[in-house]
């Protein structure tokens, strides 16, 4: 889902040096990424200038226009990190709601800027395809230039004559000394072309990067909503079990041993009267204090299992998989121990993703990997199933997004029709020391 | 016999010693903590040790993981395991020891003393005895196995008895047939799960436990 509750940018851009013909052309297919992509934030700028003077009421398009604004923020956000591994935080919270009752264009430009970020937004779509878009469009435009010259080396000369004079940059082509001369021009131009794409899309990543990071207190105040909706979620989780665990013993065991004390006194009542009701009404007990043994023992599985108290999650995992009902594999990396907490989150997570699974997918196999990479957690549950799972239909899915979000987890969900599913958590997380289990 | 009892919940010890002698047993150690049982149990040599799965120091598996020890150095070592919860990770470590004279049960079963008692007579001969949850658990994951659907309910109850670990004249006694039905019955069980019959009864149960563990 979104990473960007991380702060800061992270390293800038390195600055390209030297010269070499893949980096160039690298930069060349890059460029051109860029000016098409510059084309299209002209559309998304004329868009939102539209929707902001349209009659209409309430903002109308605004908030739509501004989202498709955003979307394409992101793409180049993503670009940025692909090309150079430059980071741009992305925005710190949602679009801003819309507020009731406002209406008219000058309601509309206010929602715009009166968020700072959908504001640098906003400028940015307004200034990119200009800015930006010659940015990325100058390198092409220097090729475009380098061939055109080429051309005119061999047919310049009769097109001179017949345009009445032509000119190639400062050359003007009268005969086939100056067409040569044009020509060579030219094929000069060819390496300028390449030297300058790659540092002309650095400039673009700098100048997206610039236009768009929003500062470290928006940021900060975003992981501060981000803190505070997780917390709420955790603490109402938190009583909700609290609810459960206090229901589940006043239906189940507390009654049942209400029950067994009346059925002791009973059968003490009718010791000497009826022997042969007393051992009914004993064996009755015992039945009952071995049901509410049961019920007691589901009850602990459901608040903290033993087997993740003993052996941490590693091998409740294996145990998880041991009883599932499709068959299930597992295959861990991991140096140390994450703690309890986290563990407990992570276990009851697989827990549900294992339920699914047997539950909706018809899958014959399943995989469980759990691996621990530069301070992440990662845990893939996969099956060979019929895919087709949604996060947003399947309220387990959500529950299990919700129990991570405390851990600033998050959750990605690949599920095609018909297979295969994948579903990946991660979790920022430290490790204790090795693990010392016997298996 | 004489037994080693670790159990580190003094009602419950307690109630286990007197049990035990009442049926004319020996409790020659009772302890309370990992490193004093398996101390016990390599100077002790006892016929069967019941154990408690959690224990201190560290109140997590520290029961199992003496037993476990135990057994590498001493591989025939019976020992009955008891717990407040049944693992099957745990049965499966427990058994991957060598099958001979293992035990894992819930703690519950001790209010059934003649079950109980029957349970560990079999350890201490070699055999095992495992919870019926524990089987009931390996059968429901097995669910979907169509070798195991064309069981009769008869012969999928005498499969349930099979795997706990109990001989034919258990079995028999715990569902009311004859031991001839019973050997009938297993014979046809094992024709549909394509297992090889053995001779004794123990293989005949790790046979069976493999079987609903793969």
């Amino acid at each position: 889902m979104d990473r960007t509750m991380q702060l800061g940018g992270g390293p800038a851009p390195v600055e390209v040096r030297g010269f070499s013909v893949p980096a160039g052309l690298t930069g060349l297919r890059r460029a051109l990424t860029l000016s098409r992509l510059s084309v299209a934030a002209l559309g998304h700028s004329l868009g939102v200038t539209g929707a902001i003077t349209l009659v209409g009421p309430g903002l109308g398009l605004v908030p739509r226009a501004m989202a498709g604004v955003r979307a394409l923020a992101d793409r180049q956000r993503a670009l940025a990190e692909d090309w150079s591994g430059v980071r741009i935080p992305g925005p710190p919270g949602p679009l801003p709601e819309v507020p009731a009752g406002a209406s008219g264009a000058i309601a509309r430009y206010r929602w715009i800027t009166g968020d700072p970020q959908t504001r640098r937004e906003f400028t940015w779509i307004l200034t990119e395809p200009v800015v930006g878009g010659l940015l990325a469009f100058l390198p092409v435009a220097v090729v475009l230039s380098g061939l055109w010259g080429v051309f005119l080396a061999f047919f310049g000369v009769p097109l001179s004559t017949a345009w009445d004079g032509l000119w190639y940059q400062f050359v003007p082509i009268e005969g086939t000394a100056t067409a040569v001369l044009a020509g060579l021009l030219s094929v000069l131009q060819l390496p300028l072309a390449l030297w300058l794409a790659p540092r002309a899309v650095h400039r673009h990543t700098r100048r997206t990067r610039a236009m768009l990071a929003p500062s470290e207190q928006e940021l900060m105040a975003g992981r501060i909503a981000h803190l505070t909706t997780t917390r709420s979620a955790a603490v109402d989780t938190r009583m909700a079990e609290i609810r459960r665990i206090e229901r589940d013993l006043h239906d189940g065991a507390q009654a049942r041993l209400v029950a067994m004390g009346m059925t002791l006194d009973a059968a003490e009542h009718l010791l000497e009267r009826d022997p042969q009701a007393v051992r009914a009404l004993l064996v009755e007990a015992r039945q009952s204090s071995a049901k509410a043994l049961e019920e007691l023992r589901d009850l602990v599985r459901g608040i903290h299992p033993p087997v993740l108290a003993d052996r941490g999650l590693v091998d409740a995992v294996r145990a998880l998989a041991m009883v599932s009902a499709v068959p299930t594999e597992v295959i861990v990396d991991l140096p140390g121990r994450p703690e309890m907490p986290l563990e407990s989150a992570v276990y009851f997570a697989v827990s549900e993703l294992l339920a699914n699974v047997a539950k909706h997918s018809d899958a014959g196999r399943a995989h469980i990997d759990l691996r621990y990479d530069r301070g992440v957690l990662r845990v893939t549950v996969s099956d060979n199933g019929r895919g087709g799972a949604d996060a947003r239909l399947g309220t387990g899915l959500r529950g299990v997004e919700r129990r991570l979000a405390t851990f600033d987890g998050v959750v990605a969900v690949s599920s095609p029709v018909n297979g295969p599913t994948t579903v990946t958590m991660e979790l920022p997380c430290a490790l204790s020391s090795p693990r010392t289990t016997s298996s | 016999m004489r037994i080693v009892l670790a159990e580190d919940h003094f009602l419950l010890r307690d109630g286990l010693i007197r049990l035990l002698q009442a049926y004319g047993h020996e409790v020659v150690a009772a302890v309370d903590n990992g490193p004093d049982l398996l101390r016990a149990l390599t100077e002790q040599r006892p016929d069967v040790s019941i154990i408690d799965v959690r224990l201190p120091p560290t109140f997590t598996d520290e029961g199992l993981r003496a037993a476990l020890t135990a057994r590498r150095t001493d591989p025939g070592l019976p020992v009955l395991l008891l717990s407040q919860y049944v693992e099957p990770l745990y049965a499966r470590e427990l058994l991957a020891t060598g099958g001979r004279g293992v035990g894992y049960m819930l703690k519950d079963r001790v209010t059934n003393g003649a079950q109980f008692l029957d349970s560990i007579h079999r350890v201490a001969a070699g055999g095992t005895a495992l919870d019926p949850e524990i089987v009931s658990g390996l059968l429901v994951r097995k669910g979907r196995d169509t070798a195991l659907a064309a069981l009769s309910d008869r012969e999928r109850e005498v499969l349930e008895a099979l795997a706990q670990g109990r001989s034919n004249a258990g079995i028999a006694q715990a569902l009311f047939i004859t031991e001839k039905a019973v050997a009938k019955h297993i014979g046809n069980i094992f024709g549909k799960l394509g297992l090889l019959q053995t001779d004794t009864d123990n293989r005949r149960v790790l046979a069976v436990l493999t079987y609903l563990d793969q």
